[in-house]
């Protein structure tokens, strides 16, 4: 079991709001996965600028003067901004994969959480509402955002396994249920030479989701093809710069509620997680389908193909 | 009438005194606010008495009920009514996954759509949904009625016993064993007596009966290999 919270604004207006609105639905979640929690934010872009959000499990001496350090190994500056465990290091787009590498080096315990030009992905093993107080997450504003509370049954209670995971600039993933093939897919990937860091399965679904986009699958069709090519459940939620989107595999176990309004479209396992959120009483409330993907894009209008993703 | 805020007093205390309701209690008419789609809301009740809940609920609504007429003024989660025994569920809104489940007996009326599963192994119950029914449902239903004035989804009364399942639009497919039947003049009485029941102004004769082609839960010797 595992909770899975989700909003997409249309109302700019609400922005600046919505962390605090997200974090309200996150720890509404608690009772569905207490043992880790993450959000997935979209927030302002800086034309020609990148993100990597990092994390390290000894943030005081990793981040130390990070940014300086890898200015050196990288052309233009770097900006850092910390937070608890999590670090964003802000740079010319063109230069995150030299910061990637030097940073193998130079601080080999620091993870990547996510890259993206508004994408900020912020995990930790806690109780929601203690990882939300860690990150300040309150006070995050953006366009849109997906949170997930874990409880784990696939693999071990690690940050690493926490969710959600990021499958490509400015995408994320997050799960709940559980895959059943995702030994075997994790070899065929590896053998494809797919990086996949842990024994977890949705991190598998996360690499083969972005193993699809490489190989030329809008992230509508590889949502497609995820349903032929993974076994066992799961209610898939995905962001991407634009949008986010759902799909549930075709038998449907896992819950999942939506609500729209003029204002936003918003994500919850439960609906309990969305009774707070403003006109909820006069939203249009439904049940995503099985085996359908469902997108909504700041770029397009609302769809219940892969067209717009 | 009693009114109980479930925020302010909690589902412990809101269920404790729902319980406490004798047969004869004089307290017959209850009123939930702010549900706010909390979990087991009215379950387990054994009184005559009419709660109405003023909002969505969350899972296993109503579960176990007898007696008790539920009303939920709203949509509700995954599980409602589940083995309700007797009396009577009435859910405005749309019903999430599995509504009905095993169900021994009662009338459990859906105003909106049902998901997935609904009615799946019952075992009485009458189930009245006004709109479309998911994939799955009536999965080995044992016995009672399901009325679908909408549309069935997949696999409609896959491995079923002796449940009928009355169906005026489409069905998406049927499951394993499970047939179009013909509509005689008791089973046009049944509809109608369930029809008015539910509330629907649907005409029976505007529906199509399934039900099981008993050929899976009947030992039959050419199958003998197969065990």
């Amino acid at each position: 079991m595992c909770g899975i919270v989700g909003l997409f604004l249309k109302d700019t207006s609400l922005e600046p709001r919505l962390g605090d609105m997200l974090t309200d639905m996150l720890i509404t979640m608690t009772d569905r996965g207490p043992d880790s929690a993450g959000i997935a934010i979209y927030g302002e872009e800086a034309k020609g600028c990148a993100k990597l959000t990092v994390q390290s499990g000894t943030p005081d001496a990793d981040f130390a003067g990070l940014e300086v350090a890898l200015a050196d190994h990288i052309t233009g500056s770097v900006a850092m901004r910390v937070k608890d465990t999590h670090a964003v290091l802000e740079m010319q787009a063109d230069q995150i994969a030299a910061a990637r590498a030097a940073l193998a080096t130079l601080r080999p315990a620091i993870r990547v959480m996510s890259h993206g030009e508004t994408l900020e992905i912020y995990k930790e093993v806690g109780l929601p509402k203690n990882v939300a107080e860690r990150f300040d997450l309150r006070k995050m504003s953006g366009t849109h955002g997906i949170g997930h509370t874990r409880m784990a049954t696939e693999s071990a209670v690690t940050t690493m396994g926490a969710h959600p995971f990021n499958t490509g600039v400015d995408q994320c993933l997050v799960h709940n249920g559980s895959l059943s093939n995702h030994n075997s897919l994790r070899r065929k990937l590896r053998r494809l030479g797919v990086h996949i860091e842990t024994e977890n399965d949705t991190e598998v679904g996360a690499a083969y989701l972005t193993w699809k986009m490489q190989t030329g699958s809008t992230l509508g069709e590889a949502l497609e093809s995820a349903l032929d090519d993974l076994d066992g459940f799961f209610t898939f939620v995905v962001g991407t710069k634009d949008g986010f989107g759902v799909v549930r595999d075709p038998i449907a176990c896992k819950p999942a509620v939506m609500a729209e309004t003029d204002q936003y479209v918003a994500f919850g396992s439960e609906y309990r997680a969305l009774v707070n959120l403003p006109g909820i009483e006069d939203a249009r409330v439904w049940e995503p389908e099985p085996a359908t993907v469902y997108f909504w894009s700041h770029n397009a209008a609302p769809t219940v193909t892969e067209k717009a993703a | 009438m009693q009114t109980f805020d479930l925020e302010a007093e909690g589902l412990r205390a809101l269920n404790e005194t729902l319980h406490a309701q004798a047969e004869t209690t004089n307290q017959t008419k209850w009123e939930i606010i702010n549900p706010k789609g909390s979990h087991a809301i009215a379950v387990g009740l054994d009184a005559p008495i009419e709660v109405n809940v003023k909002g969505s609920t969350g899972y296993y609504c109503a579960g176990m009920n007898k007696q008790a007429t539920v009303h939920v003024h709203g949509s509700a989660g995954p599980g409602t009514a589940e083995n309700m025994m007797s009396g009577t569920v009435i859910v405005e809104g749309d019903a999430s996954q599995y509504a009905g489940a095993t169900g021994h007996g009662g009338t459990l009326i859906i105003k909106g759509n049902a998901s997935s599963r609904c009615g799946i192994s019952m075992k009485g119950i009458d189930i009245i949904v006004h709109g479309n029914v998911g994939h799955m449902s009536a999965f080995m239903a044992q016995s009672g009625n399901i009325v679908v004035c909408g549309d069935a989804g997949d696999a409609l009364g896959d491995s079923c016993y002796e449940a009928r399942f009355f169906v005026r639009g489409t069905v998406k497919s049927l499951g394993a064993d499970c047939i179009e039947k013909e509509m005689r003049p008791e089973h046009i009485t049944l509809l109608e007596e369930l029809l008015e029941r539910g509330g629907c102004d649907a005409k029976a004769s505007e529906f199509k009966r399934y039900g099981s082609a008993r050929t899976l839960y009947n030992f039959d010797v050419d199958n003998a290999a197969a065990y």
